[in-house]
């Protein structure tokens, strides 16, 4: 067995894999089919201030190898989450990654402010979400919204604070170095790439909301490319993600620099994944007689 | 157990009309928790996304689920594909389903399409008490007539150009019984259209009525709220989820 622990931001992972916000709620579903123990932390969905309806159905659509999704931020609230969801998971034997968002950068803020009592074991800021009108990935576009937003969170937490970046971007390394110059403790991408989809027998786009961020296989190599871009940029830890379905992939992000590994769309497609990547990761490791996965972050060797 | 994921063993395969499959599948803790109204979610190799199925036929004696399901696109071709003695990969039994009151003395199931397998459970559950109206576009679209008369419910089927049965949609015959009186529920599933007009049908003669919504889905099982639905809640609108929530909604809960 090697060993599959890490630290990321002071804070203890018995393995890297974290099922991303947005694909596993705050749990409790996936609690039926195996022990949420199993896993080294949790991305809650991302949570506001008030509640979210989110946007008109469709909201998902297929593509090759990979799928979009325009949810919307759906969500209870954070006044919600800290009520009923917060303390269900902190029952459980792992860390828990807080993802917020917000319109502006007081309102996230806020919802920051709000955890602040709370035994919350990281926040992850989202900057990224491609499908709001407001906030969102307007944050993440610009290096001087990103350091604003990063700054007024900073500001109000004390807790272990990760932004999480958009790939739709010029150069993620600019964005990546403006939120750690504004108090980031670590970063996270990618998020999801914009994309379209269209039912040529109807002329209508497939989701309602037109456009959607767009996950799956299809998007890991641009992950592992922004990851180690960024890997090399920064002085704070990265936490990859996008399209990792298997433990060979995870591995390979780790080798790029991520320092924990979130998993996303493979949950739809095989619901243990997070789990099966976890064990595969291990007996990879085990083949190559690697005692620990953390000697493996950054170990690309490039060109 | 609520749902499982795991692999099961095809017993039997049917093709029950053009691109039209029939599924008869061994997973015996699958079919114990089984429900009328649920889904199964499955797997369609080299498919991101699973395709979710609705739950044709339940037989807790002999462990086994029927599917029904008719090639949609691309997914749904794969997952054609499979054969008799092949493994289906399924994550069921999933979401909300029908209500079942023995205490019903005359219920009216309408289906539409391929929207008439989920009725199947239904019309065995209820026997003779259960009208079971089917409508498809043509006779060659028609399936599962045999099936539902062998349950002992009372049959009607309607095609859109007349080629079988009757010349019309559900919506005439339902309509005739409804004037009759003495319905306690309908149950329907089908066309976004036919389900409106049920339930507006229901609705003015108070009939307690539930429907049955599709939606594009990912997770399943309510994690990832793929697949809203707007719904009224205690007055006010509320995104319910198909997946958990429904797939089977009543009525009135529905904002269309």
């Amino acid at each position: 067995m090697a060993d599959l622990s890490v630290r990321v931001c002071g804070t203890d992972f018995k393995n890297p894999i974290i099922p991303a916000s947005g694909v596993f709620g705050y749990g409790r579903e996936y609690e039926e089919l195996f022990p949420l123990e199993k896993l080294g932390g949790i991305a809650t969905k991302g949570t506001t201030l008030h509640l979210r309806t989110g946007n008109l159905a469709p909201r998902i659509a297929e593509t090759p190898s990979g799928m979009l999704n325009s949810v919307g931020l759906q969500n209870p609230g954070i006044d919600h989450f800290i009520s009923t969801e917060l303390p269900y998971l902190l029952t459980k034997d792992l860390v828990v990654l807080a993802n917020i968002a917000g319109a502006t950068p007081e309102e996230c803020a806020e919802v920051a402010a709000k955890l602040e009592d709370t035994d919350v074991h990281m926040i992850e800021l989202n900057i990224s979400c491609p499908n709001v009108k407001q906030g969102g990935a307007a944050f993440g576009t610009s290096c001087e919204m990103a350091a604003e937003v990063t700054r007024k969170v900073r500001a109000a937490t004390t807790k272990p604070l990760v932004v999480k970046l958009s790939p739709n971007v010029t150069s993620i390394t600019d964005i990546a170095k403006s939120v750690e110059a504004a108090g980031a403790d670590a970063v996270s991408l990618i998020n999801t790439l914009l994309g379209m989809r269209i039912d040529i027998n109807t002329g209508r786009p497939i989701l309602r909301n037109n456009v959607g961020g767009m996950s799956g296989p299809a998007v890991f190599p641009i992950a592992v490319r922004m990851v180690w871009q960024v890997a090399n940029a920064v002085n704070i830890p990265v936490i990859g993600m996008g399209g990792v379905s298997s433990g060979r992939d995870a591995i390979e992000l780790m080798m790029a620099g991520a320092s924990a590994v979130q998993v996303g769309a493979a949950i739809f497609t095989d619901p243990y994944a997070p789990v099966r990547i976890a064990e595969e990761m291990n007996d990879w490791l085990d083949s190559k007689g690697i005692k620990s996965v953390k000697d493996i972050i950054g170990t690309v060797k490039p060109w | 157990m609520k749902y499982t994921q795991g692999q099961y063993i095809i017993t039997e395969k049917h093709a029950i009309a053009r691109e039209i499959y029939s599924f008869t599948i061994s997973c015996p803790e699958v079919a114990e928790a089984a429900c009328p109204g649920q889904f199964v979610h499955i797997r369609a190799k080299g498919y991101t996304l699973r395709r979710p199925i609705s739950i044709c036929g339940i037989d807790k004696e002999k462990g086994t689920l029927r599917i029904v399901f008719e090639i949609r696109g691309e997914g749904t071709a794969e997952i054609a594909k499979l054969n008799k003695g092949d493994l289906i990969d399924m994550l069921a039994p999933l979401g909300h389903g029908f209500t079942v009151d023995s205490s019903y003395k005359k219920v009216v199931l309408i289906g539409g399409g391929i929207g008439t397998p989920p009725m199947l459970p239904l019309a065995k559950a209820y026997g003779e008490k259960a009208v079971a109206i089917s409508g498809f576009r043509n006779a060659s679209a028609v399936i599962l007539q045999d099936d539902f008369r062998s349950t002992g419910a009372e049959t009607a089927l309607c095609t859109d150009d007349g080629s079988a049965g009757i010349h019309s949609f559900v919506t005439q015959p339902f309509t005739e019984l409804a004037e009759k009186g003495g319905i306690d529920a309908v149950y329907a599933c089908g066309p976004m259209p036919m389900l409106k007009g049920i339930a507006a049908i229901c609705k003015e003669k108070g009939i307690f009525c539930q429907i049955s919504l599709e939606e594009r889905m990912a997770c399943g099982i309510g994690a990832c709220l793929g697949c809203a639905c707007r719904t009224k809640r205690n007055d006010e609108e509320y995104f319910a989820h198909v997946c958990k929530d429904g797939p089977v909604f009543n009525a009135e809960e529905v904002l269309w």
